[in-house]
């Protein structure tokens, strides 16, 4: 990292984007959102409104769901980035990519790369027994209490992800289809 | 839109920063997890000659005991509050609230203490920090400060933390035991409250025995109903015992008229609202 202590107008930062390292050179004011399209090529991440309103543009940094447009590429030196292409590709889809085809969650597929993104770091946070806003009340008080993933809990936590085509009850269907297959199998999350 | 230049710097510690603040003074803007600071550069409304970025500063980021209270490090995003089993033990109110905070990717780029400091009238964690009694501890060029949340919110956007300052930590205290409830009213998921009313309340055989409630956009800063809080001790928790103490929550308040709201009609729901959180708080 060459930017601790001073203050300059233009970095280089190191990220793995998708398994892949990479170093970029860049001004400072460039987004994730922006590193991501336009000096890797990965034009999964989509720009709906480049106000961190829309979820187009989640991707997961370190394991965690953000919006990549309200992230300073600076800020992410070192980070592991994963995409929509880091998830599957065409040829290998994941299960949870290959539910929103089944399901058909999607239409424009606009959104789409943001919501399986944000749908892949959701299942974790509920393997891992993170409560959301509609959990039952004992489950605050329980961190190991199981949630149940209803069709509630599956909207309110994708809740950052709009769709302007409306495709929302497909992809809850998408999601549902995942978790249950996945909790069949023992899969991991 | 793209924001105008400026130059970037990320310190390691808490000394360089304060260093780097007090080099470039009104120049300087504090970046944390940018989830108010992108939105605010971008539109242009804030043109800083360099941004210094605390989010590498390792020895602000924990959320520890502290005595009788719990200490959320400046560096703490909404998630790892949420994941903390010290918080959801100690302060039940503010692990509700911040549950309702944007969505979850915000929450996991967002801090606590960014919210503070950016005192967004219609944000969600300062009035559970108030009906808290958190204490604020503020770092900067002549040591460390502490202010209590009573006198930490100024006006719309501003607080007690100077230019050169850093808000290093909120010391909340325990409030183990105690009943809470977040009652945010919004009109779809993901928005801002309208407004928003924290209750905690401490329940002794049925009736209350100490109250806290805190309000959200009610006014240019967070609010703490204190006469609703006195009027609700000795009453039984259930909604008719404490309907006249919370209908009176709106006396006195200033609530903005918008486009979600006039103000009578904000002062109305709020009684409503306060009800509500009052008796969810009490376990009802
Ligand atoms: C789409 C969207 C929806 C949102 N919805 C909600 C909502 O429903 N409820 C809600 O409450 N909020 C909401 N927010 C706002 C969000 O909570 C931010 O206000 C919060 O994340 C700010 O914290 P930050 O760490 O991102 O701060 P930053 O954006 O990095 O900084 C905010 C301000 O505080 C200053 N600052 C930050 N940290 C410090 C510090 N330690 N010391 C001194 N100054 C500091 C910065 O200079 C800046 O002026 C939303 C935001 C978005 C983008
Ligand atoms: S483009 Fe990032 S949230 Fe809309
Ligand atoms: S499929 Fe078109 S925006 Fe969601």
């Amino acid at each position: 990292m060459d930017h601790a202590v001073g203050g300059t107008s233009h970095l280089s930062t190191k990220l793995v984007v998708n398994g892949h390292p990479q170093e970029l050179r860049h001004d400072v004011r460039v987004t994730l959102l922006d590193a991501l399209r336009d000096h890797l090529g990965v034009t999964s991440v989509k720009k709906g409104c480049d106000h961190g309103q829309c979820g187009a543009c989640t991707v997961l940094v370190d394991g965690r769901r953000v919006v990549s447009c309200l992230s300073l590429t600076a800020s992410l030196d070192g980070a592991e980035v994963v995409t929509a292409e880091g998830l599957g590709t065409p040829d290998e889809l994941s299960d949870l990519q290959q539910a929103f085809v089944d399901r058909d969650g999607l239409q424009c597929g606009y959104c789409t790369p943001g919501q399986v993104c944000s749908a892949q770091a959701m299942l974790a946070e509920v393997a891992a027994g993170m409560p959301s806003h509609v959990t039952e009340p004992g489950a605050l008080t329980d961190p190991d209490t199981a949630v149940e993933l209803t069709d509630e809990e599956i909207r309110e936590r994708m809740s950052g992800n709009l769709c302007r085509c409306g495709a929302y009850v497909n992809i809850v269907a998408a999601i549902r289809d995942t978790a249950a297959r996945r909790a069949g199998t023992g899969a991991q999350p | 839109m793209i924001p105008p230049e400026f130059d970037y710097a990320a310190p390691g510690t808490v000394s360089e920063a304060l260093a780097l603040l007090a080099e470039h003074g009104d120049e300087a803007k504090v970046l944390a997890g940018g989830q108010s600071l992108l939105p605010v550069l971008r539109m242009r409304l804030n043109a800083p000659g360099i941004v210094i970025d605390i989010s590498r500063i390792e020895e602000i980021k924990g959320i520890t005991e502290s005595g009788d209270a719990v200490r959320i490090g400046a560096g703490a995003t909404y998630q790892d509050v949420l994941d903390s089993a010290l918080v959801s033990e100690h302060l039940g109110l503010l692990h509700k609230a911040l549950t309702e905070v944007a969505d979850a990717q915000i929450r996991h780029r967002g801090t606590v203490c960014g919210a503070l400091v950016h005192a967004d009238p219609a944000g969600d964690v300062g009035a559970p920090v108030l009906a808290l009694d958190a204490r604020m501890v503020i770092q900067g060029p002549d040591g460390e400060r502490t202010v209590d949340a009573s006198d930490f919110f100024v006006d719309l956007f501003e607080t007690a933390v100077g230019e050169d300052e850093l808000l290093t930590a909120v010391e909340i205290p325990k409030h183990t035991g105690w009943g809470a409830h977040y009652e945010k009213f919004v009109r779809v998921s993901h928005q801002w409250a309208i407004i928003g009313i924290a209750a905690a309340v401490r329940v002794e055989g049925g009736t209350i025995a100490e109250a806290k409630v805190g309000l959200t956009n009610m006014g240019s800063t967070p609010l703490r109903a204190t006469s609703v809080e006195q009027a609700l001790v000795g009453k039984e928790a259930t909604e008719d015992a404490v309907a006249e103490a919370c209908a009176q929550v709106g006396e006195g308040t200033d609530p903005p008229s918008d486009l979600n709201g006039q103000a009578d009609y904000r002062k109305h729901v709020a009684g409503v609202l306060t009800r509500r959180a009052v008796v969810a708080a009490a376990g009802g």
